[in-house]
């Protein structure tokens, strides 16, 4: 076991070694961060001035060792739009995403898993059969539109929840939470709603065809020869199995979900890394898109990596199979 | 004679389909007392496992029985649905299904595969269970039981796996037990092990066993009396030996004759010409007739007689005619 | 009657289909015969906009900003000037914005779409049949790539071809950018299900004959491995098509796509939006229902298409 977790850590080092490169490749090579930053009107000693500033007119080879060490202290210089460090704007906006995307996560999987199973074990049912329709839909309908949806409903319509920002936060070391104020709860109604009901729906027809699969299997047939009841063998030994390929794709669900947040940060104005790298991308803001991207690398391959963990938990045949077994 | 385990009268299953209606079973009658190991034999597609599938109230839908009624120590069961089905299976009825790796689920320890079965049906606690899971285990002949039961499936050879899958069938003492083609998915040198366990442990118990197969080997080793059937009816039955050796039905005739085991010595073995209708065709009269060297007109209009114990489902039974 | 056997007259192509399966299982399903005709309308409908549309919303000239804020099918109180579907702030038609916004859409949708096609078969056909490091090189990048999830890599695309564009071409080149940048996110399917197959067909006895005859590799690829895997390719590319279109939408809707100088469905989403406080909702209704209807209908025809060339999906 522990010989194919450290094959899995060398692997995920080596992806983010990849997206490394791609992300310093950016920061060297794409744009010209003066034009960006200094408009029409500009003087030869102000682009001089600001080269050496951004430390662009080093040597690549130095640019590039700055650019190593300073990534792996999580330094990524200094925002061309902002001009203040990228490391400080990125801290400053993690819990708002951090914080929509779990409870958006949590939603997805919850919702996802029940509403498989339902499916899959009534699948002639005409409940099941309706959601199963509206979960087409579900997967047709973009992000955004969901989000403008609930908010002409919600908001315009009702005045219930708010259409826009976190609410009220509370600062706690660092840390501002939207979770301890009934502003900054209802704030996060309708985002992680928007955020989470794609990941729900493609979570569920996942679960639903996975687990048709495993009701056809002879080990089902023969746990209801032995007079199981239906919740032993739907739950107990159904459902168990089924989740074994499930969880790979939650757990990429969960990196999309980050990712996502970007779509539905946009729509609610909510205050996360999200907005700020969509904002960066309009203003060619380099160093805060290459940083986002490494952010966002490290989340995905370590999601990855505790999913792959997570296996051995879960799968007997794995334990037995990597660690030598009988 | 005692009231018997298991009495199938009549019966008959249907599966509606885009050419018709099929019957798989069709008006099939037999008993099988306590103790007793009633072989049933057939081709592939003959209606072996649908009969068995309909015992065990498992059958697929759109299948279901259609006519007929099933009798488990004097309880109709035929009509039973749900809840009350699924209390006989496993505490009345097991089943033991033909191949090892698929039937155990891969997630679950063998011993709580065991325990759950046997704590559904019976009135004992969760360290009893343990307990009678070891002992079940000890019985099948698995080494080290104590700690094999901590085991998943994959740990365990295909032999092995079918001795738990019997274990599992048999934990909570049912009156009968139906083994679908229990050996079919066995190395030959394992298949002779399994059967013996499986003889050994119902003649202990007095359980009733109904053994699909179609390996005349196994039915001429393993069991008391033998059903034969063929396009979904039964063709002959009666005592194991009686049929193997004096055939009546022309089918079996052929069958046996197709059977190295019973034409020892024979350069050639007999071929049945021709194959089995599909269950969509099946001729009028008898199933068997444009295969049947002896059919005459009346084989191929009036439906062939029932048969009942010692008897073959034909108008012109052979007499007496050793296999060839 | 003689003998001698009568020449047959070889089906026409049309007829062909017309009595294929794939066409048998059309014809039975409800759901695909629609969606297929709201695709059908749309797209003639997005070709051939500048017939269909009764202004040109891109031409100043054409415009009057007394016609603002119009509702739909009723007059302008100023102008006396009636819409369809009413206008928007600038007092440009809405029906019209729609329909040569839907042509960007789906100019964007196949051409992106079309490119991971080409992109993503020719690599899938060099690493299945070329093997070796080719091999380990494409299908390591295909496997990092689709950790992520495709929208987030068509932004970053996006952004990066935005930085090397000069400042004055960007709006020009946008759509383009666009183009590149959905495509390459997508061809990674492409390439797997063509590897995969290429892998398979590369073995077989008819493809060693023609090795052995002396055909050159991309002669064998083309004539005797690319039809093979035709079929799932095509499925694909219809789900590939909601998808990118979908895709579009929202890089527009974010403001990282499609120009306000040439606004996609997207872009008039990300318009309307703003009115959606004010009252005027059918500048975003309209648009967003199509985008709706637009993407739909192509993801039912691509559900369609998967279960009825491949039963085994199901």
């Amino acid at each position: 076991m522990l010989a194919y977790i450290i094959r899995r850590v060398g692997q995920s080092a080596l992806v983010l070694l990849i997206v490394g490169l791609v992300a310093f490749s950016m920061f060297r090579f794409v744009g010209d961060p003066i034009d960006n930053m200094l408009g029409q009107e500009r003087t030869a000693e102000d682009i001089d001035r600001l080269r050496a500033q951004l430390g662009l007119d080093q040597p690549f080879v130095v640019q590039y060792y700055k650019f190593l060490e300073g990534a792996v202290q999580g330094n990524f210089g200094v925002s061309y739009r902002q001009g203040r460090p990228v490391a400080e704007i990125l801290l400053e906006r993690a819990p708002a995403t951090l914080e929509l995307a779990m409870v958006s996560g949590v939603l997805a999987i919850l919702f996802g898993i029940a509403l498989g199973v339902f499916t899959a074990i009534r699948r002639d049912g005409v409940l099941a059969n309706v959601i199963m329709s509206g979960s087409l839909i579900g997967v047709s309908l973009p992000t955004f539109l969901i989000g403008i949806l609930l908010i002409y409903l919600f908001s315009v319509e009702l005045g219930w929840l708010p259409s826009f920002g976190r609410g009220e936060t509370v600062d706690l070391g660092g840390w501002s939470t939207g979770f301890l104020t009934e502003s900054g709860l209802k704030a996060l109604i309708l985002p992680s709603i928007t955020l989470g009901l794609y990941q729900m729906t493609l979570i569920m027809r996942l679960v639903r065809s996975e687990m048709l699969e495993v009701l056809r299997q002879d080990y089902i047939r023969f746990a209801r020869a032995r007079g199981l009841r239906d919740r032993a063998v739907n739950f107990r030994h159904a459902l168990k199995n089924t989740m074994v390929p499930v969880i790979t794709v939650i757990g990429l669900q969960l990196g999309a979900i980050i990712a996502f947040a970007i779509i539905t940060e946009t729509v609610f104005q909510w205050p996360g890394v999200g907005l700020l790298f969509i904002n960066a991308i309009q203003f060619v803001d380099i160093p805060v898109m290459a940083a986002y991207l490494m952010l966002i690398s490290v989340m995905f391959v370590g999601i990855n990596l505790l999913v792959d963990i997570l296996y051995f938990f879960i799968d007997p045949r794995l334990r037995a199979d990597r660690s030598g077994g009988h | 004679m005692a009231d018997p385990v298991l009495s199938i009268r009549d019966l008959s299953v249907e599966i509606p389909t885009r050419h018709g209606i099929v019957r798989p079973v069709d008006g099939v009658s037999y008993d099988i007392q306590a103790g007793e190991i009633l072989g049933i034999v057939g081709e592939s597609g003959a209606g072996k496992s649908m009969a068995g599938n309909a015992v065990i109230g498992l059958l697929t839908p759109p299948a279901h029985i259609s006519k007929g009624e099933i009798w488990l120590n004097g309880q109709r069961i035929d009509h039973l649905k749900g809840d009350a089905m699924r209390r006989l299976r496993g505490k009345e009825i097991g089943m033991v299904f033909q191949d090892p790796l698929t039937s155990l689920n891969p997630l679950l320890r063998i011993g709580d595969q065991l325990t759950e079965t046997m704590l559904t049906h019976l009135p004992i606690g969760r360290a009893e269970a343990e307990k009678r899971a070891v002992a079940a285990l000890e019985e099948v002949g698995i080494p080290g039981a104590a700690e094999r039961v901590n085991s998943y499936p994959h740990e365990f050879s295909g032999g092995m796996r079918q001795r738990v899958v019997i274990a599992l069938a048999l934990c909570a003492e049912p009156s009968l037990i139906i083994a679908d083609e229990p050996t079919t998915a066995l190395d030959v040198s394992v298949q002779a092990q399994i059967i013996a366990l499986l003889r050994r442990l119902c003649r202990d118990r007095g359980t009733a066993v109904m053994l699909i197969t179609h390996d005349m080997g196994v039915i001429a080793e393993a069991t008391d009396r033998v059903a034969v059937m063929y396009a979904g009816r039964l063709a002959e039955l009666g005592p194991v030996r009686d049929v193997l050796t004096h055939p009546q039905h022309p089918y079996t005739h052929g069958l046996m004759a197709s059977t190295p085991l019973a034409s020892q010595g024979k350069s050639r073995l007999h071929q049945i010409p021709g194959a089995m209708p599909r269950l969509d065709a099946v001729p009028d009269g008898c199933a068997f007739n444009p295969r049947c060297p002896y059919a005459t007109e009346k084989c191929r209009q009036a439906p062939v007689p029932r048969v009942s114990n010692g008897q073959a489902a034909c108008w012109y039974p052979l007499v007496d005619e050793k296999v060839i | 009657m003689s003998d001698f056997p009568i020449p047959v007259k070889p089906k026409s192509r049309f007829r062909l289909a017309l009595e294929s399966d794939l066409f048998y299982t059309f014809k039975r399903s409800p759901v695909a015969m629609v969606s297929a005709a709201v695709v059908l309308v749309l797209v003639l409908a997005a070709v051939f906009a500048p017939l269909i549309a009764p202004t040109n919303p891109f031409n100043p000239a054409s415009l009057n900003l007394m016609n603002g804020f119009t509702p739909p099918m009723a007059p302008n109180a100023f102008t006396g000037d009636s819409f369809l579907l009413g206008t928007d702030d600038q007092g440009r038609d809405v029906f019209s914005t729609i329909l040569y916004g839907m042509r960007i859409s789906l100019f964007v949708g196949v051409a992106a779409v079309f490119f991971a096609m080409v992109f993503g078969i020719t690599l899938g056909l060099i690493s299945g049949y070329v093997g070796g490091w080719t091999e380990t090189i494409i299908m390591r990048t295909a496997d990092v790539q689709l950790t992520f999830p495709s929208i987030l890599v068509a932004m970053l695309i996006f952004g990066v071809a935005k930085g090397v564009t000069p400042v004055e071409y960007r709006d020009q080149m946008a759509i383009w950018v666009l183009i590149l940048a959905i495509g390459l996110s997508d061809w990674v399917q492409f390439a797997r299900v063509v590897r995969g197959a290429t892998l398979v067909e590369k073995n077989k006895e008819y493809v060693q004959a023609a090795r052995l005859i002396g055909r050159k590799p991309g002669a064998i690829m083309l004539r005797h491995i690319l039809p093979n895997v035709l079929s799932p390719v095509l499925v694909i590319a219809t789900i590939s098509l909601a998808l990118a279109i979908i895709a579009e939408a929202t890089l527009s809707f974010l403001g990282v796509g499609a120009p306000p100088t040439q606004p996609s469905l997207g872009t008039l989403i990300r318009i309307g939006q703003g009115f959606l406080f004010s009252g005027e909702w059918w500048i975003l209704l309209f648009p967003a229902a199509t985008l709706l209807v637009l993407a739909l209908s192509v993801n039912l025809l691509g559900d369609w298409l998967r279960d009825a060339l491949n039963p085994r999906l199901r």
